[in-house]
């Protein structure tokens, strides 16, 4: 080992958080559990004894009743799962949705609405409304707790009285906002909402479909009829016990989130200062405290990505799953900024690592860009 | 009390794990190449913008190969889902989405496993038209009621290629030659098959077959789905969204677990015939101690045509759940694990022409890689008496 290798600065908390110390403890000696969840020996019954105490902590990070966490491979089924497992009369998605929900509607052969938000990225509760008006009973309405490109919060109590005043079933992807605010699937009034493990801090590869006592849910994946016959196949026995102590982790660790709004909200200050045309997307709404993201009109975002990696510090343009194919953000023209403005952004994601010397770092190397952007600038006149 | 307390035997640590067709313990070494992926390397695999991402990526790449290699295919006809049950529900309800209308026919058998039949009865629900083959009293496949299921409106045949619960081998090279006669594509569900016996998805025209991690000393969560790309094989996705493993699988890949399968495919290969051989024996040893002290036993399935780390024993007149209760020590298993809390017969066991009773007088003893001699000796003398102890088997 090189002392002088200096470890990468990882601003992306948003695309996987770092697995937690105690998690891999946990995945670690559930490797060594031997037995098949549906077997009835006693190897069997401790694998089924480790995945049903994962699952009540997992309810209880969201408040709802252990049997009605349904564990699948991750965000993307879970979102997969409930809009074409619902069983709904047509789909009303925000414009803004993850790209998972986006296509599971479009693959779903139900009629698909799209919601508009405004500029902070907030759904338009009015268009909201026209769409519900408009739509048959038994509608499911989408609309994520948190966007994981800006941050940006959904009113989810108020949109859900919206769909319960026209009978519509709501789904929240809850992927960013769980263990950074409350999500509460009883206070929220949500029908569905989804989770994913490693963005919590747990294990990639699991993640959960979480109900209402009463919504219901047809299986994608049929077979040894495994969590209720909601999802078949072997239970992912050792990612489910990581999922479950990140979630008290994650839980524990919303204390945290008070110092992280604190270190976005003075990078951000510091943002302004230097550079008053800097474009901060989603400023004006509520926001994950952990997220900022960021235009440098004129400059390429996957050129300032690179400049960031070069530096030693990881930041992403746009969302992860899109980052292989340069794209423009579907986020950010949906809140109605050019597709200029938009490629020109990255996101900044913290977390529970992230200190106040790593947050400086990424201001310098950001303001060094900006500079040499600028000077460039001014020598064209 | 069990019934052989109190005997003098071999020192063994108990509960014995005989039920390594439910699940393969993990194996070390695959959890030693997962580590990296759990603790340092921890990036999303699909960040292309940073190192971590790459590194995230390049175990894919690896571990794609790998999983290639053991089964003659190439790395990019490799893709990575949750485990076999997924596979399997992908591969007939993708295919049958995609070529459905143009061949409306699916083919499969009465003794695969659960996934497939109920991925199958979900087609037939969507107006797919469904056979099912009956099989022999050895549990194989006819080939000739095979010749004549196939027609050219027949899209796909799913034929596992070792059965979960009576370890028979089914004939994969003529049933591949037979489907590509006919112009169908081919399935095999592997999840049993994949690193115990010697499968080449060119040499018996496969043209998908199922994986699965736990059933290799792998980590459970984790299979892949094998995909010819020498042959029109679309089919479409069950999830949709950002489009990786070449947009038939969205979802963020767990590097961890896809390095914990390609290194169990990697042991497997280099490990394969050295293993066979050393099961092979120890179930020689386990058989010829208990059918010599237990004439009266009966083998469900072919003898000759199995893998031996499976045997599926019925022990004539005697109550399957009275022996399990008396056999404590032994962690074995009355049939499918997915249908374990479900009591009531095998459908394997009545395809093969059991009665209800001899059914529910049989047992599946699985063994494998961590399987002792000490420990079949343990298994042989326990069995042997507590039969015994039961009043013996009915001729």
């Amino acid at each position: 080992m090189s002392a002088t290798m200096k470890t990468p600065i990882y601003l992306d908390y948003n695309a996987t958080c770092p697995i937690r110390p105690s998690v891999v403890e946990a995945v670690t000696a559930a490797m060594h559990v031997v037995g098949n969840p549906s077997s009835v020996h006693s190897a069997g019954r401790n694998a089924r004894s480790a995945v049903e105490q994962a699952r009540a902590k997992v309810a209880a990070l969201v408040n709802a009743r252990p049997r009605d966490v349904m564990f699948c491979s991750g965000g993307t089924e879970a979102a997969n799962a409930v809009l074409k497992g619902a069983q709904a009369t047509c789909l009303i998605i925000s414009a803004t949705e993850h790209e998972c929900v986006q296509a599971a509607a479009d693959a779903s052969d139900l009629p698909v609405y799209r919601a508009p938000v405004g500029e902070s990225g907030v759904i338009v509760i009015a268009e909201l409304e026209k769409l519900l008006m408009q739509a048959p009973k038994g509608a499911l309405v989408s609309v994520m707790a948190a966007n994981n490109e800006t941050g940006t919060i959904q009113p989810i109590s108020q949109i859900a009285e919206l769909a319960q005043k026209y009978g519509a079933f709501l789904h929240s992807d809850a992927v960013q906002a769980a263990g950074k605010i409350p999500v509460d699937i009883e206070a929220l009034g949500l029908s569905y909402l989804t989770l994913s493990s490693h963005k919590i801090g747990g294990p990639q590869g699991v993640g959960a479909v979480v109900l209402s006592p009463t919504a219901p849910l047809k299986p994608q994946i049929v077979g040894g009829g495994q969590e209720l016959g909601r999802r078949s196949g072997t239970e992912n026995v050792a990612g489910i016990v990581g999922f479950g102590e990140a979630a008290i982790e994650a839980l524990a660790g919303m204390e945290d989130m008070d110092r992280l709004a604190d270190l976005r909200d003075r990078l951000e200050a510091k943002i302004r200062a230097h550079a008053p045309e800097a474009v901060i997307f989603g400023a004006d709404a509520d926001r994950l405290a952990n997220t900022c993201c960021v235009a440098i009109p004129g400059l390429k975002g996957e050129t300032q990505v690179m400049h960031f990696d070069l530096a030693g510090i990881c930041v992403s343009s746009g969302s992860a799953c899109s980052s292989g194919k340069v794209k423009v953000s579907h986020v950010l023209t949906g809140m109605g900024y050019s597709p200029e403005t938009a490629s020109s952004s990255v996101r900044v994601s913290l977390g529970y690592q992230t200190s106040e010397t790593e947050v400086d770092a990424f201001f310098e190397a950001w303001k060094m860009l900006y500079d040499r952007k600028s000077g460039q600038g001014n020598s064209v006149g | 009390m069990t019934a052989n307390q109190g005997r003098v035997t071999v020192l063994v640590k108990t509960p014995i794990y005989l039920d390594y067709q439910a699940t393969t313990p993990m194996d070390d070494r695959v959890l030693a190449a997962m580590m990296p992926y759990l603790t340092t390397i921890y990036g999303n695999p699909h960040s292309s913008t940073h190192a971590f991402g790459w590194q995230a990526e390049a175990a894919l790449d690896i571990a794609r190969e790998q999983v290639a290699a053991v089964i003659g295919a190439e790395p990019q006809e490799i893709v990575f889902t949750s485990g076999a049950t997924e596979t399997n529900n992908m591969v007939i309800k993708g295919v049958m989405s995609a070529w459905g209308k143009k061949k409306p026919k699916l083919v499969t058998v009465a003794t695969e496993h659960k996934c497939v039949l109920e991925a199958a009865m979900f087609c037939r629900q969507q107006g797919y038209e469904l056979e099912i083959l009956p099989v022999s009293s050895d549990g194989l496949l006819d080939l000739n009621r095979l010749r004549e299921a196939i027609d050219e409106r027949t899209a796909l045949v799913s034929v596992m290629a070792v059965n979960n619960e009576i370890g028979v081998i089914q004939s994969l090279a003529e049933i591949g030659k037979l489907v590509r006669e006919k112009d169908a594509f081919f399935h095999t569900d592997a999840a049993q098959a994949f690193g115990k016996i010697p499968l080449d998805v060119e040499g018996m025209n496969i043209d998908f077959m199922s994986i699965s991690g736990h059933k290799a000393y792998g980590p459970k969560g984790v299979g892949a789905l094998y995909k010819n790309s020498k042959r029109q094989t679309t089919l479409m996705p069950l999830f949709s969204g950002g489009g990786q493993e070449a947009g038939l699988r969205s979802g963020t890949q767990a590097p961890a677990l896809v390095a914990g399968l390609g290194s169990a495919a990697a042991i497997a290969e280099a490990e394969l015939t050295m293993e066979a051989g050393r099961i092979s024996g120890l179930m020689s040893k386990l058989k010829t101690s208990i059918f010599s002290a237990l004439p009266n036993l009966v083998m469900n399935g072919s003898i000759t045509e199995r893998w031996q780390g499976n045997l599926n024993l019925c022990f004539p007149g005697i109550d399957g759940d009275l022996l399990l209760a008396n056999i404590r020590d032994l962690a074995v298993s009355s049939g499918a694990a997915c249908a374990s809390a479900v009591s009531g017969p095998s459908y394997v066991l009545e395809a093969i022409g059991r009665s209800e009773v001899d059914a529910k007088s049989s047992l599946r003893i699985g063994i494998g890689r961590f399987t002792t001699a000490d420990e079949i000796d343990y298994v042989a003398e326990s069995l042997i008496a507590v039969v015994a102890s039961l009043g013996g088997l009915k001729p």
